[in-house]
């Protein structure tokens, strides 16, 4: 394999991880301050849909010329929708004092229903999209530009996106305060931190994430709209968040762990035309069993035990994976 | 009074949900819900469809019942359904179309238990990720879920196709022997409904009165207490969710051996889910299962009818099922709507 094929391959890894990496870092965000918003699945296929049709009817009946303007307004809509449904749970969870899962469970089914119904006159056909977009100069990096600068302003924004929750939870006060409402609902209370406006102001910034990323399918990576177009990432990004250990750069890897995987399976498809297709479908849920498994069953502690011993410190706080202590908790 | 009337009050704001759904896509609720009603109960055709509908949805809200005792979301119920149509397929290409001379009913015992094992067996590799691995059991069971789904595209498009070749809708027919008993030309079989119903009744009696429903319910209640009082939570974890695979597998079964007459690409189609939204309706009560049960089917059936008709996506039941639940979760509860200053007051004085 020569090095620009490897370099195109890499580059087009990344950019189909990266609308993924916008759910998994908007569902750590929420559960980190204890909210699981498990209607990920349900949400994202409804942010899909509404960001594609926004798009398409303010191009097609508002007249708006140009890609960008229609494209924003469907990330915009997406993003509320998202917002909204993780609004659900979180109002449903601390003010009703009702099942964070089962209300979670329940939206899912029911958002991805609303997005087959309510999108059933728009299936197949073409509208606005994200529209590729090189940064001069680094684009034309060796190596680097065209595996990180040559794509399009969503896949930037993941990244930054990425890397601005990492900033703002571990480097600032008011992420220091996010992760204790999570951690230590009671004693952030006690220093006076107002606990359920926090929390319902960063579920709703996590589920407008969730929404953009829904969107980031129909408006870039998965064109259009269809039915159950998206059906079943919501789980898998669910699933990431877990395998993050609830920490925005270890998810993104898995995005791109799981982009790879995705790869993997189309590249072995090509080369072993006798192998059933189906089998292929199957890697990526082995691959979820695996890697929860991997994480659940202290396979990693595992792996520290057999490091130099001056290294175990360091590496048993980096892969530390435990969920925020409060995660899920209806307080009666 | 107020107190009284307020379980209305979440199935009225379910149906204008959907009456406003309906007006944003541009049909006529008038229409759609006489189509609804009328694909679901409007001829006696239709009336048995929805009793067909029945008998799976009722025999996996039962497994639940179960699983949900011992404090385990399993999601993973559609995929032990599926296994469970995958284990009676099995007997039924491989022994009852082989061998004529055996006979019809050892078949579809045959059948039923090869189906109850193999979704008990798919719930127990559910519950020992869970217990073993440390895998949830919602993850579990969805990836489980979509595993299921692709062996079964495998073996319709594979080993399982049929002769005359390459369709990737499902494998020949069974032989009739190895089908259930259908009352007259419906895909209805009276004997499926008798197992579901004798299922739930020992369920039901199981879970109230013997020391197994007991352990299941302090393992869902306070798994750390159960612990402490001798429950092992990992044997009971296994058992509940080897029960409820059981029945679920029964249900595909069922599917298979009545509704279809050979295995088919979309065995399940959500019935497992929509089991999940049952039990979560009906609080977990036997009986209020049995009912929902009923009136989810006959959504579920009439939701075709209203395609056929109106043209309207089948997904229009799901959002009258969907926003019934959601509603009654969030607003069922009127002491958090109505009283809700009694409510805080009476948790101060101890009583809650």
């Amino acid at each position: 394999m020569n090095d620009a094929l490897l370099v195109r391959i890499i580059a087009s890894i990344i950019a189909q991880s990266a609308p993924l990496m916008l759910a998994i870092t908007g569902e750590t965000i929420t559960e980190r301050t204890g909210v699981i918003n498990l209607s990920l699945d349900g949400s994202m296929m409804l942010a899909a849909m509404t960001g594609f049709l926004v798009a398409y009817q303010s191009s097609n009946v508002l007249g708006i010329g140009g890609n960008t303007v229609p494209v924003l307004l469907g990330f915009a809509a997406a993003a509320l929708v998202g917002a909204l449904a993780a609004l659900i749970v979180a109002w449903g969870s601390f003010r009703l004092k009702q099942n964070q899962v089962a209300i979670g469970f329940v939206l899912t089914l029911l958002l991805a229903d609303l997005a087959n119904f309510l999108g059933q006159n728009f299936t197949r056909i073409p509208g606005p999209s994200v529209q590729a977009f090189g940064i001069p100069f680094l684009k034309d990096l060796p190596l680097i530009g065209p595996i990180l600068f040559d794509h399009d302003l969503l896949i930037y924004f993941a990244f930054a996106v990425v890397g601005l929750s990492w900033w703002w939870m571990y480097r600032t006060q008011p992420g220091l305060r996010m992760r204790g409402v999570g951690e230590r609902p009671e004693a952030a209370f006690v220093r006076g931190v107002t606990i359920n406006r926090l929390r319902y102001v960063y579920s709703s910034v996590g589920g407008a994430l969730v929404g953009m990323s829904g969107a980031a399918f129909s408006l870039d990576i998965k064109l259009g709209w269809s039915d159950n177009h998206i059906l079943g990432l919501g789980w898998i990004a669910l699933a990431i968040v877990i395998f993050g250990g609830w920490r925005p750069g270890w998810g993104a890897a898995g995005a791109i762990l799981y982009g790879a995987t995705k790869y993997l399976a189309t590249v072995l498809q090509q080369s072993y035309p006798e192998v059933p297709v189906v089998l292929f479908n199957s890697l990526q849920w082995l691959l979820m069993l695996g890697v929860l498994l991997l994480v659940g069953s202290g396979g990693i502690r595992r792996l520290i035990d057999v490091a130099p011993r001056a290294l175990q410190r360091p590496l048993a706080r980096a892969l530390r994976v435990a969920p925020p202590e409060s995660l899920g908790m209806v307080e009666k | 009074m107020a107190r009284n009337l307020w379980p209305v009050v979440p199935v009225l704001m379910s149906l204008l949900a959907t009456t406003v759904l309906l007006f944003v896509v541009g049909g006529n609720p008038v229409t759609a819900f006489s189509a609804l009603v009328d694909g679901a109960v409007g001829t006696s055709d239709r009336l048995f469809s929805t009793l067909a509908f029945w008998v799976p949805l009722l025999l996996c809200g039962t497994g639940l019942l179960v699983s949900f005792q011992a404090g385990l979301w399993n999601i993973g119920v559609e995929g032990q359904m599926i296994m469970g149509a995958l284990g009676a397929s099995w007997v039924a290409l491989k022994i009852a179309a082989p061998y004529p001379g055996i006979p019809g009913w050892v078949v579809i015992l045959l059948e039923i238990v090869c189906g109850m094992a193999a979704g008990a067996l798919w719930a127990a590799l559910a519950a020992i990720l869970k217990s073993q691995g440390g895998v949830h059991e919602i993850f579990g069971g969805v990836a489980l879920n979509n595993l299921a789904i692709i062996a079964t595209n495998y073996l319709i498009s594979g080993p399982w196709q049929p002769p005359e070749g390459g369709t990737f809708r499902g494998t020949e027919p069974f032989p009739s022997r190895a089908l259930l008993p259908l009352l007259g030309q419906t895909r209805f079989s009276p004997f499926s409904l008798l197992l579901a119903v004798a299922a739930l009744a020992a369920v039901a009696l199981a879970l109230r009165g013997t020391s197994w429903g007991l352990k299941l319910k302090a393992l869902g209640k306070n798994a750390r207490s159960a612990f402490l009082l001798g429950v092992s939570s990992e044997r009971e974890t296994i058992t509940a969710m080897m029960v409820c695979g059981a029945v679920a597998g029964l249900a595909g079964s069922v599917r298979v051996l009545s509704w279809f007459d050979s295995l088919r690409q979309s065995i399940s189609g959500g019935i497992g889910f929509l089991a999940i939204m049952i039990v979560l309706l009906a609080g977990m009560r036997p009986v209020w299962t049995l009912l929902i049960a009923l009136l989810f089917s006959g959504l579920l059936n009439g939701g075709t009818i209203v395609q056929l008709r109106t043209q309207l996506h089948s997904a229009l039941s799901g959002i009258i099922q969907g926003t019934l639940v959601l509603f009654v979760l969030l607003f069922g509860d009127h002491r958090q709507i109505l009283g809700r200053k009694r409510a805080s007051a009476e948790t101060v004085d101890g009583e809650t």
